[in-house]
């Protein structure tokens, strides 16, 4: 699975950094910066929870 | 005397057999046709990624040409329409398209073609493929994101092919002499002529037709020869690179490639020594962040401040970490947005800060190179 | 029996009508992006969520007892139907029509990732009409209108909820005050 940030869309609400910040992290205007796209197994379901509560549906998953 | 190619700008009314789409989908993989909008993706794959969509898709040719320093598709367009208008009826039939549309600079406004012809605005990102869509769709010409590829689901929902105008000329000629001929110009790896348009310190700005790999010098005295010391050269535009002023370097992707650059949309911008480069930039880079589309957060937040940091430090305003600033700035807003707009401009800062490296240590010591003292 | 189900009513109403309030205040406050009550932004987010959804049970309580309940005498479609009821249609309808409006906001909420952020985003916005009905209806239908207690707890959640909006407006609310405002795709003249 892959991570993919709908740019048009991101508020930069900083929900995604909380819920899997061994992926993502933030910027100094608090947008998203994603580590690494690729989602380990391991990681997938923290990762479907930082898609479920962006509050801008703007985080998606993707196979890749 | 060198001899330039014409090709696309001598045109051709021969008479064409029409190809079908597994007929053109191979031709143009033969002949190694290359999207002559900037990105330089195979045109083949474009064109089969829309026919496999298994719908009757929609033909965009695009002309927008927003990159600033780019006057070829306009020139083709004025000059020789009638190939690019074969090149998007050839497409257009053999992929059983609906509807064709062509998308031309505001300049040309007044091109009457006999297809239904959409103004772009004028704005950098306006051709950018999905902004194309979304301006023939009545939106705001502005990108979209990439998660469904407008070859998938563009215009309508339908499938959509945006090609730049220059692209579907040499598709036109392309079905008419074949994929060998094609490759008689340019280089194997890069077959084919590319339309360039040179401009700055030559004594002849304008559109020039050559192959690729075509020195740099012969492309500039194309364009009537330098008119002062040249001491770098943009090539592939706004968002291309800086590259030094040496008429052997070759102008391809193999040889551009070392310095960050690439023919892109064949912009040669020659930079005489009288010139700051790094001034030069800065306005350059001013230019790209006031035409960010502002809908991705990076992009908007950081082009403006990589702006002001180049502008701080062209005009000798030095501080500590200036330097540092570009690089992390740099790295911070690349590939993070709907477009390739950030992307771009970050090619260009980082190959003007190789490029004109001994300018950034003079300007982070007050003095400035250009005029002579270099 | 009867004075249960009355008593039931109007208590599961007025724990709809606080919890309501402390949605509407969260979800008024998260567009701050600021962390709350030691709290991270997606805990904050959840308990806006999951207050919105016990809400929705206490309300279906409110409902259900006072249907059954003899002296408010509802019918079926009341419960749907605004300002339809015989006993004081204007004051139960508000409570209608509040109920009607959270459930259009938490079902869309449900499905948001099927029905797409705009949509969501449109039919969110009804909470900020919602809220205020909810509160008139609780303020005006009760016979416990005028007892002190109700009115107390009604001007708290209000002041709670005015607060936030307060908040909302004031020049310190977003996280990234320097942040550049991103613009969304608009309509414009094709040219």
């Amino acid at each position: 699975m892959r991570l993919h940030v709908d740019w048009t869309a991101c508020d930069g609400r900083g929900l995604c950094a909380e819920l899997l910040p061994e992926l993502i992290t933030e910027d100094e205007w608090g947008y998203p910066v994603v580590r690494t796209d690729e989602v380990s197994p391991r990681l997938e379901k923290a990762a479907g929870r930082a898609v479920d509560r962006c509050p801008a549906l703007a985080l998606h998953l993707l196979r890749r | 005397m060198i001899t330039m190619e014409r090709r696309l700008l001598a045109g051709d009314d021969s008479p064409f057999a029409q190809p079908t789409a597994t007929q053109l989908v191979a031709l143009l993989r033969e002949a190694g046709l290359t999207g002559r909008g900037g990105a330089g993706f195979p045109a083949w794959r474009k064109l089969e990624a829309v026919a496999d969509a298994g719908r009757p898709p929609v033909v965009v040719g695009n002309g927008a040409e927003g990159e600033p320093l780019s006057g070829k598709d306009r020139a083709l367009l004025t000059y020789q329409p009638q190939l690019v208008l074969d090149g998007l009826r050839i497409v257009a039939r053999a992929l059983g398209a609906t509807a064709t549309h062509l998308y031309v600079h505001p300049a040309l406004r007044a091109l009457t073609v006999g297809i239904p012809m959409t103004v772009a605005p004028d704005a950098f990102v306006a051709g950018e493929e999905s902004a194309v869509v979304n301006a023939l769709a009545g939106r705001a010409p502005v990108p979209s994101d990439k998660r469904i590829r407008i070859t998938q689901a563009g215009l309508g929902g339908a499938p959509t092919l945006v090609q730049n105008v220059e692209t579907l000329a040499h598709i036109a000629l392309i079905v008419r002499h074949g994929p060998q001929w094609f490759r008689s110009a340019g280089t194997p790896d890069e077959p084919g002529t590319f339309l360039a348009t040179v401009g700055g310190a030559v004594a002849a700005p304008g559109v020039v037709e050559a192959g690729y790999g075509v020195r740099l010098g012969d492309l500039v005295d194309a364009a009537g020869g330098p008119v002062q010391p040249v001491q770098a050269v943009l090539v592939g535009g706004y968002h291309g690179g800086w590259v030094p002023a040496w008429p052997e370097l070759p102008v391809s992707r193999a040889a551009l490639g070392a310095y960050g650059s690439s023919p892109g949309a064949g912009v040669v911008l020659a930079l005489p020594s009288s010139a700051c480069g790094l001034a030069e930039t800065a306005s350059i880079a001013g230019c790209l962040a006031g035409q960010v589309a502002g809908q991705c957060g990076p992009c908007v937040n950081g082009l403006p401040r990589i702006a002001t940091t180049l502008a701080d430090l062209a005009a000798r305003r030095a501080r500590p970490g200036l330097v540092d600033e570009v690089t992390r700035l740099s790295a911070l807003v690349q590939g993070r947005g709907a477009c390739r707009h950030p992307d771009g401009t970050v090619r260009l800062v980082r190959s003007a800060m190789r490029a004109f490296a001994a300018d950034v240590t003079a300007h982070l010591h007050g003095e400035c190179l250009a005029g002579g003292a270099r | 029996m009867t004075d249960a189900l009355w008593y039931f009513g109007r208590g599961t109403g007025l724990v709809a009508l606080v919890l309501l309030s402390v949605v509407v205040a969260l979800g008024v406050g998260a567009r701050s992006g600021r962390t709350a009550f030691g709290l991270p932004r997606f805990a904050v987010n959840l308990v806006h969520r999951n207050a919105a959804l016990l809400a929705v049970v206490f309300l279906l309580g409110h409902v259900v007892s006072l249907y059954f309940d003899p002296y408010a005498q509802l019918r079926l479609v009341d419960l749907v139907v605004p300002f339809a009821g015989e006993y004081r249609p204007f004051w139960l309808g508000l409570g209608t029509l509040g109920l009607d409006l959270l459930l259009a906001v938490v079902v869309t909420s449900l499905l948001r990732h099927r029905i797409g952020a705009r949509a969501w985003r449109a039919v969110h916005w009804l909470a900020y009409l919602c809220w205020p009905v909810a509160l008139l209806h609780g303020w005006q239908t009760g016979t416990d209108g005028t007892t002190w207690w109700l009115r107390t707890v009604a001007v708290l959640c209000a002041a709670l909820v005015a607060a936030a909006v307060a908040w909302r407006l004031s020049p310190g609310f977003e996280r990234f005050p320097d942040r550049v405002p991103r613009k969304r795709p608009v309509l414009e003249e094709a040219r």
